[in-house]
């Protein structure tokens, strides 16, 4: 877009701030970060009179003050006399649990869904399809909220299982599900107990270490060593093994009931399966198409080509097929990664005390500093999400198709 | 909506700041419109009936404040408002006023920055337990999961009340009575806690109310009130004073029934101040003579409000008790018109 | 050669063909292949038919075998024990509250038929865009939907005893896609005018939701139109000085139409309707319609923003985007609950829906800029060195070679963010506003009558949002295809 008059050295005239493309942009910049801090400048202005007015200060000060409430459930030490800082980590740790399980599960449901949406068999594809349709097009909130439900009105309560003629019973007496969540057995470490879990590490790279020789003996003697019964057996013969010369060192600590609730053993809360669940079902949906289109994008070739080979469907899918679909499906998946960390912020809906619940529900109503915790909890999510978009812009520059 | 939008963009962009903030009963007054902050729903205090029209003790308090500044007892916008929103609705300037059974307490007032204007409830904390438990007192109450309201005074009790008497249970938050009843009815609470009142106006809802009981410890002091800003004292003595106007009516004994009667004049001059048929209380405050006499219009005294919305021949069937005239053993009492 | 083979035991005419067996044609073919071609299959679909018939058998009798009039959930119990159900929805919540449900409990009861006729003019205003090519078609189609929609009023109405008047509209309405389909199909050029409807459209069903006096979305229109044509007058001085006139020209008719306007507030007014009055199903309808519109001009300046290689543009466009688009909607909306006021000029006010429209459009921008960014991205470079060289400036090229192009490739994209966008609006009831889901679990489930209907609830909510967010992303498929030249 150069003209020739446009050399340098051309004298400048204001003029040319507006007219010549050189200065132009200069002149836009300018004026757009000229305009974004006269808003900001206003909006801080008015923060300014509106706190005067109101008699109010910023400060997070309330951070170190006792919080005062409980927390039903906390993976850290956590009482009513702990700061609201400790409550917010508290909240944190809640967040990434349902954040990380969630994100499991949907994976688990939403691969195994996305290939039986190809399957051979009709009924299969149809059910499969229905599934996807109808939980991606309602809303995740209304699915929590049923789900929630099913725990509240469906499952037997706790006042359920006394009495001589409980209409309710525990599951072989390890394991209840009650609408106020889900016992099972917890393990007690006793002495000793360490020798068992370092034996089971050590199985496991004993397992890794078995596959990579059964790789080697593959390559160099075309040998094909029965695989998965030996990983089996390396990974639980010697657990055992230890486990009863040691004189059986962890017990299980069964629930029972006492009182209002069971006692004893894990106790995963309503509300956290139902959010963890509901969140799961409803990415799960999105998963399943994104896995799909991920074979799909996989030419009819390569499916071919493995067949002429020999392979088995079996082996043509984990080999050949899913290795190429993963460069197509690893980046949609992450995004629904970060989708379901964000909507697990629905979890004030069923009153599970994630970040949103203690930081920006609790905290925020009992000490009424709106701005300063709203101000925590995006930042605590947008780290979240940037931490997230880093490692998967690391991923797919990693498995980026090399052409050569 | 458009409009607003390009109003509110014009504003934005042209009237900047620096205008200079009237005060609320000017605000009112030029709106023609009382805003006034509610519960999203609790029956008895302030709920909105079939007809989607706004009922109750604390409706009733914003109806009044309407009549006496606006002469019009429908000219309220009810604002349903959470346990977190509600401070900032009223900090904002969102709300005129807060009627939604806060109790009053020092950081509210002092930290917080609002004025509570007066008590028309006195409360108190209770436990609201399924009869067929079998528990008779809150001390039982070890390992129980708790329903409770979040937001509320209610949950920094509950966590002292279990502290010191060393009990254990298990919180369950919930964001709004309408919430919690389900939770509570279906069993997945043992109990549910809240203001005393609030939990009579729960239970009367129930399909079997009297399976059922309120266990007799009251654990706190909730004085409930309505609020507004701190620094606009005017304001704020326009709704502490038409509170005061329902309460001193019902110690003078003027009732809707009587109240035209008596508009005509009576002997006792402070019916007549109170009334605006002497003296010139209503111009101090910078409202019509009779102002008091509208917000009495509207349903009656305090006495009759309280009656017919959570009293013993309501559903929620609240007795006097602490709410009782101070001539009959209770604590409601106002300063005297004069 | 033939004699050579001249056998005896050779035949020499070709038998009939036979039919094929009966396990390779017809049903039983189909059944083989596609139920049971193998050992684990069969299984499959052994397996699936139980959890089919396990969930239809309890679904079923609790559909058919549903109260549909009632008083209260007792009331509903008691006519099911009298007619000696065991199971059986209380439908009757529905009966009873779905004009709640729909409309919310403080819109005006006799004006429901405002909100309903705009929601149905909808169709008419999209279609002509969405469905480009195929208008008369679409526009059939609509006549249809539009005429169920007056049968189901209809039988509605008799099973309720009222309410019959509000089919007249869909009928009316049927009637009109009919007959643009009718001159679409005879060749008759009516996109133009179905243009002019789309733009009409917001001014239309601003005044029918809203009410009040037609004069201010009137003005708001000829403001526009008029910034418009001095835009149009003023290019000539170059792009960014015709918009400023363009700005300035629609700035003063509005202060003048305001004026107007204020003074005859009653003319042509319907029932003025606060916005808080707003609620139900209308209002997950009305915000995300609403902030998908207002959304898009902003999500393609952010879209530019943040193709441009000014820096600071560029900068402030990513930070925004990616700010947004870190954060949780949720946030957002407590933003507006609880955080928006302060940072308004003191003595405004802007209601909670107000700010609501505000932070959700800003939210759904920062999405949409993502998705036309894509679009960018995704045209040749040859298009923007072709606009150059043919010595267009940068306004001019983006306005009439790059963005029609872009924003064709992010349609599909486009539909998805807004279904995207229509489902999350149902989180306003976290903030305490009465939309459906907020409407189910406050005032409905709350009230004395019907506490502890809990699926038919729910499963109303399903089948309200499930048909709409279904066939628009049907339709983003549709036309995914429709654009997808590549041939494969």
């Amino acid at each position: 877009m150069s003209i020739a008059q446009d050399e340098p050295g051309a004298q400048f005239r204001l003029s040319m701030l507006l007219n010549d493309t050189r200065y132009r942009g200069y002149t836009f910049q300018a004026v757009a970060l000229l305009a974004l801090i006269a808003f900001m400048a206003y909006l801080g202005v008015n923060l300014v009179q509106n706190l005067a007015a109101a008699g109010l200060n910023i400060s997070y000060q309330f951070l170190g003050e006792p919080a005062g409430y409980d927390i039903n459930q906390r993976l850290v030490e956590y009482t009513s006399q702990s700061t609201h800082w400790r409550a917010a980590v508290v909240g944190v740790l809640n967040t990434l649990l349902v954040a990380f399980v969630g994100c499991f599960l949907a994976t688990v449901i939403g691969v195994f869904v996305g290939i039986l949406r190809l399957s051979k068999n009709w009924l299969i594809r149809q059910l499969t399809s229905v599934y996807v349709e109808i939980f991606r097009n309602v809303p995740v909130l209304i699915w929590i909220l049923i789900v929630m439900q099913i725990f509240i009105v469906v499952l037997p309560q706790p006042r359920d299982f006394k009495g001589a003629n409980a209409s309710a019973s525990m599951w072989f007496d390890a394991f209840a599900f009650t609408g106020r969540g889900f016992y099972t057995p917890k393990p007690i470490w006793m002495d000793g107990s360490w020798v068992v879990v370092a034996v089971f590490l050590a199985s496991i790279l004993g397992v890794f270490a078995f596959r990579q020789y059964a790789k080697t003996r593959l390559y160099r003697d075309g040998v094909m060593l029965e695989r998965f019964w030996t990983s089996l057996g390396i990974l639980f013969v010697p657990c055992l093994v230890v486990y009863f010369i040691m004189g059986q060192p962890i017990g299980l600590d069964y629930p029972a009931l006492k009182g209002f609730n069971f006692k004893g053993g894990v106790y995963m809360r309503n509300s956290f399966i139902a959010l963890t669940f509901a969140l799961s079902i409803y990415t799960a949906a999105f998963i399943a198409e994104n896995v799909r289109a991920g074979i799909l994008a996989v030419s009819k070739g390569q499916t071919e080509a493995a067949a002429s080979l020999g392979l088995r469907p079996n082996r043509i899918m984990n080999l050949v097929i899913l290795p190429q679909a993963l460069r197509v499906i690893i980046p949609p998946l992450i995004s629904q990664y970060l989708n379901l960390t964000k909507n697990s912020s629905l979890a004030i809906a069923v009153g599970y005390m994630d970040l949103t619940g203690t930081l920006g529900g609790i905290t925020l109503n009992q000490t009424g500093r709106a701005i300063e915790t709203v101000l925590l909890l995006m930042l605590f999510y947008l780290t979240i999400s940037l931490s997230i978009s880093f490692i998967m812009n690391i991923y797919n520059n990693a498995v980026k198709l090399k052409e050569r | 909506m458009k409009n607003s939008l390009i109003l509110g963009a014009m504003t934005v962009a042209g009237l900047a700041a620096g205008v200079a903030t009237a005060g609320t009963l000017e605000d009112v007054q030029a709106r023609g419109k009382l805003n006034c902050g509610v519960t999203t729903g609790l029956v008895g205090f302030a709920a909105p009936d079939a007809n989607g029209e706004w009922q109750g003790f604390d409706v009733a308090v914003c109806r009044a404040v309407a009549a006496a500044v606006l002469g019009d007892a429908s000219a309220v916008e009810f604002v349903p408002t959470t346990g977190k929103t509600r401070f900032t609705a009223l900090a904002s300037g969102e709300i005129d006023m807060l009627a939604r059974n806060t109790t009053w307490t020092f950081s509210r007032d002092v930290d917080l920055k609002f004025e509570f204007t007066g008590v028309n409830y006195y409360d108190g904390q209770g436990f609201m337990v399924p009869a067929d438990l079998g528990v008779t007192s809150a001390k039982e109450l070890d390992g129980a999961t708790v329903c409770i309201q979040t937001g509320t005074t209610t949950e920094l009790n509950l966590a002292d009340f279990f502290r010191t008497n060393n009990i254990s249970y298990e919180p369950v938050p919930i964001e709004t009575n309408s919430e919690a009843q389900p939770l509570y009815l279906e069993g997945a609470c043992d109990v549910y806690t809240t203001d005393a009142s609030g939990l009579a106006a729960t239970r009367a809802a129930f399909e079997n109310p009297g399976d059922h009981v309120v266990l007799p410890e009251i654990i706190s002091k909730e004085p409930l009130g309505p609020l507004v800003r701190h620094g606009d004292n005017e304001w704020g003595d326009i709704v502490r004073w038409t509170l005061n106007a329902l309460i001193t009516a019902e110690e003078l004994g003027v009732t809707s029934a009587n109240m035209s009667d008596m508009m005509a004049g009576t002997n006792n001059p402070e019916i007549n101040r109170l009334l605006g048929t002497e003296g010139t209380l209503g111009a101090m405050l910078g409202l019509d003579a009779d102002w008091a006499a509208k917000a009495l219009a509207v349903s009656g005294n305090y006495g009759e409000i309280f009656e017919t919305n959570i009293g013993e021949n309501t559903p929620i069937g609240l007795s006097r008790g602490l709410n009782a005239q101070w001539k009959n053993g209770g604590l409601i009492y106002s300063p005297p018109f004069r | 050669m033939t004699d050579q083979h001249q056998v005896a035991y050779v035949r020499t005419e070709m038998l009939p063909e036979q039919a094929p067996p009966s396990s390779q044609q017809g049903v039983f073919k189909w059944v083989r292949e596609n139920l049971f071609p193998d050992v684990v299959n069969s299984i499959m679909t052994v397996l699936a038919l139980l959890i089919i018939y396990y969930l239809l058998s309890g679904f079923m009798p609790w559909l058919f075998g549903g109260v549909w009039t009632a008083d209260s959930i007792r009331d509903c119990r008691e006519i099911l024990d009298a007619a000696g159900r065991e199971v059986g929805g209380c439908f009757a919540v529905l009966t009873e509250r779905w004009n709640q449900m729909l409309f919310g409990f403080t819109y005006p009861t006799d004006q429901y038929w405002r909100p309903f006729t705009a929601f149905l003019l909808l169709p008419f205003a999209v279609t002509g865009l969405m469905f480009m090519g195929l208008i008369a078609k679409a526009f059939r189609i609509l006549a249809i939907v539009q005429l169920c929609m007056a049968a189901l009023i209809v039988v509605g109405a008799m099973a309720q005893g009222s309410g019959l008047g509000m089919a007249v509209t869909p009928a009316i309405l049927a009637v009109l896609a009919f007959a643009i389909s009718t001159l679409a199909a005879s060749g008759t050029p009516i996109v133009r005018y179905l243009i002019l409807m789309t733009a009409l459209y917001p001014f239309v069903a601003f005044w029918l939701i809203w009410g009040g006096s037609i004069l201010s979305p009137l003005f708001v229109m000829i403001g526009l139109i008029i910034g418009y044509l001095v835009f149009k007058r003023g290019e000539a001085f170059g792009f960014a000085a015709g918009v400023a006139l363009g700005l300035v020209a629609t700035v003063i008719v509005w202060i003048i139409g305001g004026q107007i306007a204020g003074l005859a507030p009653d003319f042509l007014a319907f029932e003025a309707v606060r916005s808080r009055d707003m609620g139900g199903f209308m209002l997950n309808f009305i915000l995300g319609t609403v902030c998908v519109s207002l959304s898009l001009p902003i999500g393609i300046v952010l879209a530019l923003g943040r193709q441009s290689d000014m820096p600071i543009i560029k900068i402030i466009c990513v930070v925004f985007i990616e700010f947004v688009r870190g954060v949780p909607l949720i946030t957002l909306l407590f933003v507006a609950n609880v955080v928006l006021n302060y940072f308004l000029p003191p003595g405004t006010n802007f209601d909670l829906i107000l700010r609501v429209i505000i932070m959700i459009t800003l939210f759904s921008s920062a999405y949409i800029a993502e998705v036309i960014r894509g679009g960018l991205a995704a045209l040749p470079t040859g298009q923007y060195e072709a606009a150059d060289s043919l010595g267009l400036d940068y306004a001019q090229a983006t306005r009439l070679i790059i963005l029609p192009q872009a924003l064709k490739i992010s349609i599909p994209g486009i539909v998805n963010v807004s279904v995207g966008l229509f489902k999350d609006t149902t989180l306003v009831s976290v903030i305490s506003m009465f939309d459906l889901v907020g409407m189910i679990r406050g005032p409905i489930l709350a009230s004395t009558e019907w506490n502890g209907v809990y699926w038919e609830l729910w499963g109303a909510a399903i089948l309200l949002f499930f048909p709409v967010c279904y066939g628009i992303s049907q339709y983003s498929q549709w036309l995914e295809r429709q654009l997808d030249t590549s041939h494969r």
